[in-house]
């Protein structure tokens, strides 16, 4: 049918096809696996040193590997059981990361040293989230207790909790506000109080409607939290979209979100935090939704960090072999190469695909239609962008503002030439990236 | 651990895209051209239906023949070639002697697209200028209309085009109907609705670049106090402004940019229709303001979110 607010209103953004099916299903908890491998790279920052060598007893809870930065976040074990061995492996994208293979026990001991962190203040506070094992986890792996503390703190007036989830097929932040709403409303709670914050808005699609009630129900006699309903649509739970959509502010270009006084946190991660002040067990299991059409029994399953994804797979059952297997959301996510790759904190998502199912398609020449121009969520002209950097023009991709690109992947969704804009934007962005860099030297 | 795979594909995300393609587009605009054909051929008889099989195929000929002895890959799959066939064949009265009507396709495909690099790389639209070639090298062929046949009961008595009037001799509903003389597919109003409503349903054409047009020829017509339906139904402006001046390729990308695009399309079409001394203003509009296609494009940029002026 004709949507009559399409034929008036320049949308950006676009309405893919959900593919939610998991949504209602209760989260179903893995066995333990044979093996965890745990990268000493699951954040942003520089690679943890690990702590343990081979032989080692570990617990659930031990400190695997120390962060060297802050930017970096310690990593936890999630089993207990013996160090098999400390060694690099050839991981995402081809690099070798350092990790920690440990052979579970099947006793799950957790850590002696496991107690309920005190917190009184916010030192005592960020002290602690320092010792939680926490990341992002819509994906980003930015450490969450370098996070919470930006340089304006005093300035922030709102704290964002991301329950978008606009990523088709994933429902693991919907079944985090369904199964762990304490969690949830405990974790927003420290956070605001122990920052200062005095409001909080949690933001989830209109296509959760039982996340939405069960969240509304709880903040009921909350007045400093409220629930805000947000239109389904991709890329809704991306960080400015959603900060220009929930709040009406505009992050400028080359500025951090802060800087519109604002923190946003996954709600998963926030339900961690809450978790986490409970117990004082770090971050050591993660939900996944796993699902692709190669799947057999699509499901939300609840794993130990570092379980090989070929477990995962094989405990959801696959229809058929999958030709393709990819970590995150089908938008945004990762192809992987090898299902012997361990599962990482900062996954929410585990996608098998059928050989029909992930062709890759013709790219056919571009017929200008412009449709990547009018579904860009950050406006950019993604046609032009790609013009610019086949000439590696430097100057004009500035004037576009390539760097402002979310690599959302909606300009690829949408064309019908099948061209891998998102692709070619991206190395335009780092292309503009090093010239600016060389111009400064 | 048993081992599932031999190999994965790996690629850049994203992993899924929109079922729509290239071909699909064409294939839209394609039925949308359809009850106009069906209505040429009510009304001017099978001899309709042979200037159109000859336009089709010999666009679809040349680009095939381009490609072919260009040692370029073949893009005839795309249905691209066959929609500039038929609304090529659209613009030519179907009294037309077919070897002009293989010139126009020759003009239209090896000229105006695969010169300049194929689909997607045209400045202007192929039909068009194989229309506007035809029109200047055959004048008195490419007006030789034919006046409806006795299958659907109407006046046959008629100027050579309506527009030369003004359309003020016909009564509105032949306009409408397209019971009058004219060139194939233009004539029939009621039929280019429906190709309309095809594309607009099918998300195929946003409906800024018509009714803009359209608009601004209807608006420009009480202005300066010319039958305002008169204008708007008859000449090529609706098969124009539905079809030609939709063209992808050769309009702007941003909403904007098409206002500004379809109110000079608007503008030149009247100027011409009133004060130039071609009854017929259309096809030159839609050509002149697909030169300034670029130009719009650069002015009319979306602003990146976060890119324009500060504000909090």
């Amino acid at each position: 049918m004709i949507r009559f607010s399409s034929l008036w209103k320049a949308a950006s953004g676009i309405n893919v096809p959900h593919n939610k099916d998991t949504a209602r299903l209760e989260t179903v908890k893995l066995p333990l696996p044979e093996i965890i491998i745990l990268t000493m790279s699951q954040h942003v920052g520089a690679p943890c040193e690990p702590v343990v060598k081979r032989g080692d007893q570990v617990y659930v809870g031990s400190l695997v590997g120390k962060a060297p930065s802050s930017m970096s976040m310690n990593v936890y074990s999630s089993v207990s059981g013996k160090v098999k061995s400390v060694e690099h492996l050839m991981y995402k994208a081809g690099r070798a990361e350092l990790a920690v293979l440990i052979t579970p026990d099947g006793e799950q001991t957790p850590d002696p040293s496991i107690e309920p962190p005190v917190v009184t203040d916010r030192a005592t506070f960020l002290e602690a989230m320092e010792r939680s094992g926490i990341v992002g986890l819509g994906g980003a792996g930015f450490p969450t207790d370098l996070k919470i503390q930006p340089k304006n703190l005093a300035e922030i007036d709102t704290l964002l909790i991301n329950g978008a989830e606009c990523e088709p097929y994933l429902t693991t932040d919907n079944r985090e506000m369904l199964e762990c709403t304490d969690t949830i409303i405990e974790g927003v709670q420290a956070c605001l109080k122990y920052l200062g914050i005095p409001h909080a808005q949690i933001c989830i699609e209109d296509n959760k409607p039982m996340a939405i009630a069960k969240m509304q129900a709880a903040i009921a006699d909350i007045p400093e939290i409220e629930v805000t309903m947000l239109e389904s649509r991709y890329p809704q739970g991306a960080q400015n979209v959603l900060i220009k959509n929930a709040t009406g502010r505009i992050v400028a270009r080359g500025a951090r979100h802060t800087s519109v006084g604002v923190i946003m946190l996954n709600v998963t991660t926030v339900s961690s935090i809450g978790k986490f002040l409970r117990t004082g067990m770090p971050l050591v299991d993660k939900r996944l939704t796993v699902a692709g059409d190669a799947v057999a029994h699509p499901q939300n399953v609840e794993v130990p960090i570092g379980t090989p994804i070929q477990n995962v797979l094989d405990f959801c059952g696959l229809k058929e072999d999958p030709k393709k297997v990819v970590i995150g959301g089908p938008m945004m996510g990762n192809a992987q190469m090898d299902v012997n790759y361990p599962i990482t904190r900062q996954n929410n998502g585990l996608l098998a695909f059928t050989d029909a199912n992930s062709k890759n398609l013709a790219v056919r020449p571009c017929i200008r239609c412009g449709r990547c121009v009018n579904a860009c969520p950050a406006g950019l002209s993604p046609v032009d962008i790609r013009n610019a950097y086949k000439v590696f023009d430097a100057e004009r991709l500035d004037a576009l503002m390539a760097d402002l690109c979310i690599g959302c992947g909606t300009c690829s969704y949408v064309c019908p030439a099948h061209r891998p804009l998102t692709q070619t934007t991206t190395l335009a962005k780092s292309f503009l990236k090093t010239q600016k860099r060389r111009e400064k030297s | 651990m048993e081992k599932h795979t031999s190999y994965l594909r790996v690629s850049a995300c994203p992993h899924i895209h929109t079922s729509d393609s290239t071909t699909r587009i064409m294939l839209n605009v394609i039925i949308a051209l359809m009850p106009a054909l069906v209505a040429s051929v009510l009304l001017y008889g099978v001899r309709s239906l042979i200037v159109v099989a000859t336009t089709v195929a010999a666009c679809v000929l040349f680009e095939y023949l381009w490609c072919r002895f260009r040692h370029f890959n073949n893009t005839v799959g795309d249905c691209s070639a066959i929609v500039t066939g038929l609304l090529l064949a659209y613009n030519l009265p179907s009294t037309i002697p077919l070897y002009m009507a293989v010139v126009g396709a020759f003009v239209s495909i090896i000229v105006v697209k695969e010169l300049f690099g194929g689909i997607g790389r045209n400045f202007a639209n192929p039909a068009i200028v194989g229309r506007i070639v035809l029109a200047v090298s055959f004048s008195s062929a490419m007006t030789n209309f034919t006046y409806p046949t006795p299958l659907i009961a109407c006046d046959a008595i008629t100027s050579a085009t309506p527009l030369a009037s003004g359309g003020a001799g016909i009564p509105l509903l032949d306009l409408f109907l397209g019971t009058h003389g004219g060139v194939l597919g233009e004539t029939c109003a009621l039929a280019l609705l429906l190709g309309l409503v095809w594309l607009l349903v099918t998300h195929t054409i946003e409906i800024t670049i018509p009714l803009v047009y359209v608009g601004t020829v209807a608006v420009l017509s009480a202005v300066f106090g010319q039958n305002v339906l008169g204008e708007v139904l008859s000449g090529g402006l609706l098969l124009g402004a539905i079809f030609m001046a939709t063209d992808y390729t050769t309009s702007p990308f941003t909403r904007k940019g098409k206002i500004i695009f379809a109110l000079g399309c608007g503008v030149i079409t009247c100027l011409i229709r009133f004060w130039g001394n071609m009854n017929e203003g259309v096809s030159y509009s839609i050509l002149l303001m697909n030169l300034f296609v670029p130009f719009i494009n650069e002015h009319t940029r979306n602003v990146p979110m976060g890119g324009g002026k500060a504000k909090k």
